[in-house]
């Protein structure tokens, strides 16, 4: 398939793709190891971002608790090396199961209620969550625990390599990325996206939205948990603020911005949201004056504020009204 | 006799002490068309949304099919074969045509957990869809967003998302509602055609429509059924004239 087939959303997206798989060469050429550091976070984030996604831009879950699973994740590694035990294939499916299990239940709980109060009550379990990581002293409160070894494989890919994690990060966002597309697209994808758009009409066509909504709600924090590994492995430091609700609130932003209930809109928010997070403060100082790189979250603010009151449909929305202009503009060519 | 195929014993509710429904008693026979007509705010709406399990009854039966469905929820109502039409066009608005039918042959097609296959090209469930869409007319439409259907086009689909289901029951709820004469009429003619398929309660307020289709009507009046009876029985009833029909009828 040539480029021009795939439309500008398509192009963009398999650049991006094709950079963030070429970053470690682009870090070894340039001798940065910083640029692996930034797509290493970017990649564990935006599948943090692709499950929250797949609850809120398919099933119409507003979750501002997402942040919880990222941390359970993370703990999942940590707490195991704390007590010297450091293999992966324990710690992953312990960060799964238990994320399930916190998604099962808050979920339960939270998917009683609906809008605001959907929004207040995962934020509130979160915080939960949050201020009980904080008070257990043995695992170092709220200073965080650091993780000396990262998870081990039996040999068959060392994370203390830098490229290895990030490949396996990196893998695991296209596992996770097809996986939601799969999802999505079945019957069940059907039943989360219907009781988004009618939640009542779904309900009087036979269908129990509760439990379908649940399920989703399960399947994407088990998502979360699972980077949440990455990222504890990643930083080799865990803390409560980890998943403190304004974390959540940056995972709600990277969907938000990369364009709500798209496959690939998550990623694209997420890589949006760190460049912009990290090259900002360097900008703002060269083009006003020094020093003005410490307001950089100000300006961050207010293009966030422009996102969401002009940019409908985020990023993939923007690429995609684009394609339609051109697609116009070609129609006119013709006749 | 057989057995009705929906029994309504003394079916009450109220609203913070405003009663909408009064002791309802109503029986629909098997494969008949059973209108309920009474003037606005008579409890026409609230009796079909007790009936379908949306609202629950203070009090009072539900048997269908042999079976108390009393406090079911609406999804279970909805798997043993009671469809319903809404009188203020409920779909998803956001979806193909074609896929708010699909999801109705969906919800009858066992749970759907299924989380692999890809649902919309799925010939068993994409087949039974389009053949309901093409029985109201609007196989043409089918690939259109549901949202930019004309009004009558929106009650077309209501009515395919129903028999999507295959139901044995239809609840009817004003399927003419804003239609034109001609609309009105092409939809008589579809409903009379599935006449013996289906059993049907109509509620509507188009008289020359109920009174083309239905086998019997029951008379809703201040929350109360005061009169059941084919269409010449209502016609000629003494408390119904002077309570709703009045002089539409003389």
């Amino acid at each position: 398939m040539s480029l021009s087939n795939l439309g500008i959303r398509g192009s963009v997206i398999v650049l991006v793709m094709i950079l963030l798989a070429l970053v470690p060469v682009l870090a070894a050429v340039t001798d940065n190891a910083f640029y692996l550091d930034v797509a290493t976070r970017l990649v564990i984030l935006a599948m943090a971002a692709v499950s929250l996604n797949l609850i809120l831009g398919n099933g119409g879950m507003i979750s501002l608790g997402h942040a919880a699973f990222i941390g359970i994740g993370a703990y999942s590694v940590g707490i195991p090396a704390y007590y010297d035990m450091y293999n992966g294939f324990i710690q992953i499916p312990l960060a799964i199961a238990a994320s399930a299990l916190f998604a099962l239940i808050t979920g339960a709980i939270c998917l009683r209620t609906k809008g605001v109060n959907f929004i207040m009550i995962t934020m509130a379990f979160a915080q939960m969550l949050f201020f009980a990581f904080v008070s257990i002293e043995e695992y170092g409160g709220d200073d965080g625990l650091v993780i000396n070894v990262r998870s081990e494989f039996g040999g068959l890919i060392d994370l203390e390599d830098n490229v290895s994690l990030y490949y396996l990060s990196f893998v695991s966002l296209l596992a996770v990325l097809y996986l939601v597309h799969r999802i999505v697209n079945s019957r069940f994808g059907m039943v989360i996206g219907g009781a988004k758009g009618n939640e009542r009409r779904m309900q009087s066509l036979g269908f129990n939205t509760y439990r379908y909504q649940l399920t989703a709600y399960v399947i994407a924090g088990a998502i979360c948990g699972y980077a949440g590994t990455l990222l504890g492995s990643f930083t080799n430091f865990i803390s409560p603020e980890m998943l403190d609700w304004s974390r959540s609130g940056e995972l709600l932003f990277m969907v938000v911005l990369g364009g709500t209930g798209t496959l690939f809109g998550p990623v694209l928010g997420a890589a949006a949201f760190l460049l912009l997070e990290e090259y900002l403060s360097p900008l703002q100082d060269y083009l006003l004056f020094d020093g003005a790189g410490i307001y950089w979250q100000f300006s961050f603010g207010i293009i966030l504020i422009l996102v969401v009151l002009f940019g409908k449909g985020g990023i993939v929305g923007f690429l995609d009204r684009l394609d339609e202009k051109r697609q116009r503009r070609k129609a006119k060519g013709h006749d | 006799m057989t057995d009705p195929l929906l029994q309504v014993t003394d079916l009450t509710k109220s609203y913070g002490g405003v009663v909408a429904t009064d002791r309802v008693n109503i029986d629909l026979r098997v494969g008949e068309i059973h209108a309920v007509i009474g003037p606005n705010g008579a409890g026409k709406t609230t009796l079909i949304s007790q009936l379908a399990g949306e609202q629950m009854p203070d009090s009072g039966r539900i048997m269908f099919d042999g079976r108390d469905i009393t406090h079911q929820p609406t999804y279970s109502r909805a798997l043993q074969g009671i469809a319903r039409t809404f009188q203020i066009t409920n779909i998803v608005h956001d979806l193909p045509v074609i896929e708010n039918v699909l999801l109705s042959v969906q919800a009858q097609a066992g749970h759907s957990f299924r989380f692999w296959q890809v649902a919309r090209t799925d010939k068993t469930l994409i087949e039974p869809a389009m053949e309901a869409l093409r029985r109201v007319s609007l196989g043409q439409r089918a690939d259109d967003i549901s949202r930019y259907l004309s009004h009558g086009e929106h009650r077309q689909l209501e009515i395919a998302m129903a028999l999507a289901a295959n139901p044995t029951l239809l609840l009817l709820d004003e399927p003419m509602a804003g239609m034109g004469a001609e609309e009105s009429a092409r939809m008589v003619d579809f409903l009379t055609s599935l006449k013996g398929e289906k059993t049907m309660l109509l509620v509507e307020h188009d008289m020359d429509a109920v009174f083309a289709l239905a086998d019997r009507i029951t008379v809703l009046v201040n929350d109360r059924a005061i009169a059941t009876g084919s269409p010449d029985d209502i016609r000629n009833n003494e408390d119904v004239r002077k309570a709703y029909l009045g002089d539409e009828e003389s």
